[in-house]
């Protein structure tokens, strides 16, 4: 413990976008800083190598992966001047250092395919089948692509914007007949 | 020494053959112990001490459809928990009861959206709707004795 830190001897802490920009200039795209916190957005090919990079490098060491959340920027106009429809968010946190990153990536919908990073946290299993699941992303070279929260035979993936709700019409005493003529009914 | 003595001053009664299997049949409706949602929270606190399910013979939560007699539809039912509800409704042997318990599982209530079924009796045939959300102890034990009047109102004839 040459520095009185119980860790012992650890590298100081780097700044991930400074190293990110100098380590893989090809993949890095942009970054955005609000409220205090930073957003990496990378190239989606290039995904598994950025993050290998993030989780192994000293001064880095972002060992955790907190959560894998996904959007879809859908609107009737467009989705405005962002890349593609859907945004994939890579929540890691450093143990280490003590500090958090978000890596973003987007993909359009002509081609929603990312690379899995089941390899490099194991924990991203069911959080990319849930992302399959609700949102229709494919994630390549996962070991176990099947639905996570929706019955195996559910048509459509129920968070994309342009997903019909399933709404039904409410029963009330002045139209209960004309609910009544095709509401179906379970027999013995 | 006759049957007469043998048997004492007990007095003899009459009844039909309805009436004698329908009295037994209400006095030990075994639920099924299963409870999908929040509803279930009331439905335990209706068998616990203070309102007292055993009362109505209902203290025997059976955890196997093949010995339940009653099911009791606590909560909302979605699309993918739906075949589940189904077979073990058909797991339960004759006769069978059900009482759909809460707004949920009457007609969706709250969730109307794509996940979640708008009235389990789209699944499963459904003898007593209780309604609230979730209903009081009392409202589900109303709904229990309206039960046990639609039972005592069956006939040997419509069992086939």
């Amino acid at each position: 413990m040459a520095n009185g830190n119980v860790y012992g001897n650890i590298a100081p802490a780097v700044d991930p976008v400074e190293a990110i920009k100098a380590a893989h200039p090809a993949a890095f795209r942009d970054v955005v800083e609000f409220r205090g916190e930073t957003t990496i957005v990378v190239d989606p090919a290039q995904l598994r190598a950025v993050m290998h990079y993030f989780r192994d490098t000293p001064g880095l060491i972002f060992n955790v992966l907190s959560d894998i959340s996904a959007v879809d920027y859908w609107e009737p106009t467009g989705y405005g001047d962002r890349p593609g429809r859907f945004g994939v968010s890579y929540h890691v946190y450093s143990l280490l250092y003590n500090r958090r990153i978000r890596v973003k990536v987007y993909v359009d919908e002509d081609d929603p395919s990312i690379p899995s990073i089941i390899t490099i946290w194991p924990n991203a299993n069911w959080l990319e089948r849930e992302i399959m699941d609700m949102m229709g992303l494919v994630f390549t070279d996962h070991p176990d692509p099947r639905r996570l929260l929706m019955p195996a035979d559910w048509q459509g993936h129920p968070h994309r914007r342009d997903y019909p709700l399933g709404y039904e019409t409410p029963q009330f005493s002045f139209n209960v007949e004309e609910i009544m003529k095709h509401k179906p009914f379970a027999q013995e | 020494m006759g049957v007469t003595q043998k048997l004492g001053n007990l007095g003899v009664v009459t009844t039909t053959l309805e009436t004698a299997i329908n009295w037994s049949r209400t006095g030990a409706t075994w639920p099924l112990l299963f409870g999908l949602a929040c509803c279930a929270i009331e439905y335990m606190s209706t068998q616990a001490g203070t309102y007292d399910l055993s009362r109505f013979g209902m203290e025997l939560n059976r955890a196997s459809p093949r010995q339940a007699d009653l099911m009791i539809v606590a909560g909302r039912v979605t699309r993918k928990m739906a075949p589940v509800v189904r077979q073990l409704y058909d797991q339960m042997s004759n006769p069978k009861w059900v009482i759909s318990m809460g707004d949920c599982a009457s007609c969706g209530g709250v969730y109307n959206n794509y996940a979640v079924v708008q009235g389990v009796d789209e699944i499963i045939p459904v003898d007593v709707y209780v309604a609230g959300c979730p209903p009081r102890p009392e409202q589900l034990m109303h709904g229990i004795l309206t039960l046990h009047e639609k039972i005592r109102g069956e006939r040997i004839v419509e069992w086939a």
